[in-house]
């Protein structure tokens, strides 16, 4: 027997529907773990991946023996736990012998894996590590600017998705009014080999200039790391239109000749053809030319001659 | 941002993101701090192009600062779920599109013939509340012994449930289209009947072995003579092991039974013997036993005495 189950409180209900499927969606949000071992510099990547994410991540700390994302039995945990969190990116670190700092970004559509992109790291420098003034540090939060430098982004199928994913990562939610005075930090992504992408984040400095427009100046404030392209996958063909639909690609058909009115309401506008007098088809009504009128004519008359003869006899 | 090497940024104002195709990064590094510092030049150009199309927008005063309109993003990226998908219509509105039955909206407030009142339609003191009718007329079509009044609650009852059917029917066809509303979920409550898609819980290699050992003591000798399939395991330790010592002692072997016994009243004979023996304890036991051979028949059987009840003819008999 099926029961139905509602939410009991108001909080439950607001949860379910902000988790619901709909036209316009939420910030995607990342999940970032990490598998059975990691190194040094991948633990401190993954903390400051989430730091710069802070308010759309989650960070599991416990490692995760039964994930591997590449094969086609270890993504269920990851399924798991994107339906468990709502979150549809995630970073999976890992450390072998064979793949030695390994990061694998993943995007996932209706809480299955979309596509996955390996990297590896090099030159990692921690956000630690960096000087700066303390005044122009980004805020938490705050929307980013991102810039992709290189020829290889066009051209190397991975590169490209590895710029549509980093595109994801970094952009957070989808904002329709920006307060200029908040730009405060910039992720740049330089393609310096077709297989190696260097990554930084800085700080926004904007300096006064002539125009409205300031100078802007970038000091290097977050963690600089160099990106190894090892394995990807793309998503299969049909999985991608699929995801790729939106609501506006058929726009909503407009209502021609109706608008409305807060005085008087709903109103529609009727066009009339030209009407030509002259040219319009009458129906043919000429009364002599009708069969039953003509031979009820006729009995009429022999019928009026039938009494009038009657009448003349018996006047008679 | 066009200069004299003719770079065309592909900006995206609404994602604040920008691609510059055209750089060619120098295939031997200088060193790490000029590669470093060239992408970052490059990076400061592409924010500088962004910035100018963002701080020429028209701009509203705010309270933290100018906000501006952003346009909506052009790069296109995968949703994260699918579009909700549309909702099949119910029995009910199939059937209202079928009849050409428009909705009309109620009121709340109704007007009450009976006592020339507005009252509300639903809660407290209502229109029509079933509690307040005082009475009901007889038709012809009653049965003579019937309740009119439990009739109308069961009636009721009958029509709740079935609308609960209903709904949960409905519920089922739009979960069935994926279309379930996002608040509801639909559970099963009690296991499926036979006959459906129920998968029976797998044993696994252990809890068969388990459930086989415990079918096994049910034998007389505790499962140890049972015949075995090629490859089972003997039972673990859940059979009858009783060691029963030798009647003959083997020659040249110690005497097993006259050493147990030796055993024993060695420690009741000892020093310590107060450790194993509890004298209390055996004393009182013996002397409860004394007790009830002398009654000849134990307590539970005999009917408890009530002495302050008297016999009436006790005495008279003799």
């Amino acid at each position: 027997m099926m029961e139905i189950r509602t939410p009991k409180t108001h909080k439950a209900k607001r949860v379910l529907e902000k988790r619901a499927p709909k036209l316009v969606e939420n910030g995607k949000k990342t999940l970032i773990l990490h598998g059975t071992k990691t190194s040094a510099t991948l633990s401190s990547v993954l903390m400051e991946l989430y730091r710069l994410k802070k308010g759309g991540a989650i960070k599991y700390s416990r490692r995760n023996e039964n994930i591997r994302p590449f094969e086609s039995g270890g993504e269920t945990s990851l399924e798991f736990f994107s339906q468990k969190t709502d979150c549809s990116i995630f970073a999976y670190g890992s450390h072998t012998k064979k793949r030695p700092d390994n990061l694998v970004l993943g995007r996932m559509y209706d809480h299955h894996v979309y596509d996955l992109i390996e990297v590896g790291i090099d030159n990692f420098k921690s956000l630690l590590s960096f000087s700066y003034d303390k005044k122009i540090a980004p805020h938490e939060g705050s929307k980013p600017f991102i810039c992709f430098t290189g020829e290889g982004f066009e051209n190397v199928p991975e590169l490209k998705q590895l710029k549509e994913v980093l595109t994801d990562l970094f952009r957070g939610e989808v904002v329709d009014n920006l307060n200029l005075t908040g730009l405060d930090r910039a992720y740049i992504c330089s393609a310096i080999s077709p297989t190696k992408v260097f990554l930084t984040h800085c700080a926004i400095k904007l300096k006064k200039s002539g125009t409205i427009v300031p100078r802007i100046e970038l000091v290097e404030v977050g963690p600089s790391m160099d990106l190894v392209i090892r394995r990807n996958r793309l998503p299969n063909e049909g999985l991608r239109k699929e995801a790729m639909k939106s609501s506006k690609d058929k726009p909503k058909k407009k209502v021609k000749n109706v608008d409305q009115d807060d005085v008087l309401g709903k109103r529609g506008r009727i066009f009339i053809p030209e009407q030509e007098v002259g040219k319009t088809p009458l129906p043919d009504k000429s009364k002599g030319v009708k069969r039953e009128r003509r031979e009820g004519k006729l009995k009429k008359k022999n019928k009026e001659e039938g009494s009038a003869s009657k009448k003349h006899k018996e006047s008679e | 941002m066009d200069t004299e090497m003719d770079q065309i940024y592909q900006i995206d104002v609404g994602n604040l993101l920008a691609f510059n195709p055209n750089h060619r990064f120098s295939s031997a590094p200088s060193s790490r701090e000029e590669l470093v510092k060239e992408c970052v030049t490059e990076g400061t150009k592409l924010v500088q192009a962004i910035a100018d199309t963002l701080f020429n927008f028209p701009s509203t005063e705010s309270v933290d600062g100018p906000l501006v309109q952003l346009p909506p993003p052009t790069t296109k990226l995968p949703r994260e779920k699918h579009l909700p998908r549309p909702k099949p219509p119910t029995k009910w509105e199939e059937f209202a599109l079928k009849k050409g039955i428009q909705k009309r909206k109620k009121d709340k407030i109704v007007y009450d013939e009976t006592t020339d009142k507005f009252k509300r339609r639903h809660g407290y003191d209502r229109v029509k509340d079933d509690n307040d009718i005082p009475i009901i007329e007889a038709k012809a079509s009653d049965e003579p012994g019937e309740d009119p009044f439990a009739k109308r609650l069961d009636d009721k009852k009958k029509r709740v449930d079935k609308q609960q059917q209903n709904r949960l029917q409905n519920l089922k066809s739009a979960a069935k289209a994926g279309a379930l509303p996002s608040h509801v979920q639909l559970a099963a409550s009690a296991l499926p009947i036979t006959g459906t898609k129920a998968q029976p819980k797998k044993l696994g290699k252990e809890e068969l072995g388990d459930v086989a050992g415990l079918a096994a003591t049910s034998t007389a000798s505790g499962g140890k003579f049972d015949k075995k399939l090629p490859g089972e395991k003997p039972t673990k330790k859940q059979g009858k092991h009783h060691r029963y010592l030798p009647v003959v002692p083997r020659y040249g072997w110690v005497d097993e039974e006259k050493e147990q016994t030796n055993k024993v009243l060695g420690k009741l004979l000892s020093k310590h013997s107060h450790e194993i023996l509890n004298v209390g304890k055996a004393i009182n036991m013996y002397n409860d036993k004394k007790e009830k051979k002398k009654s000849g028949r134990s307590d539970k059987l005999k009917p408890k005495k009530d002495i302050t009840k008297k016999k009436p003819y006790a005495n008279k008999a003799k």
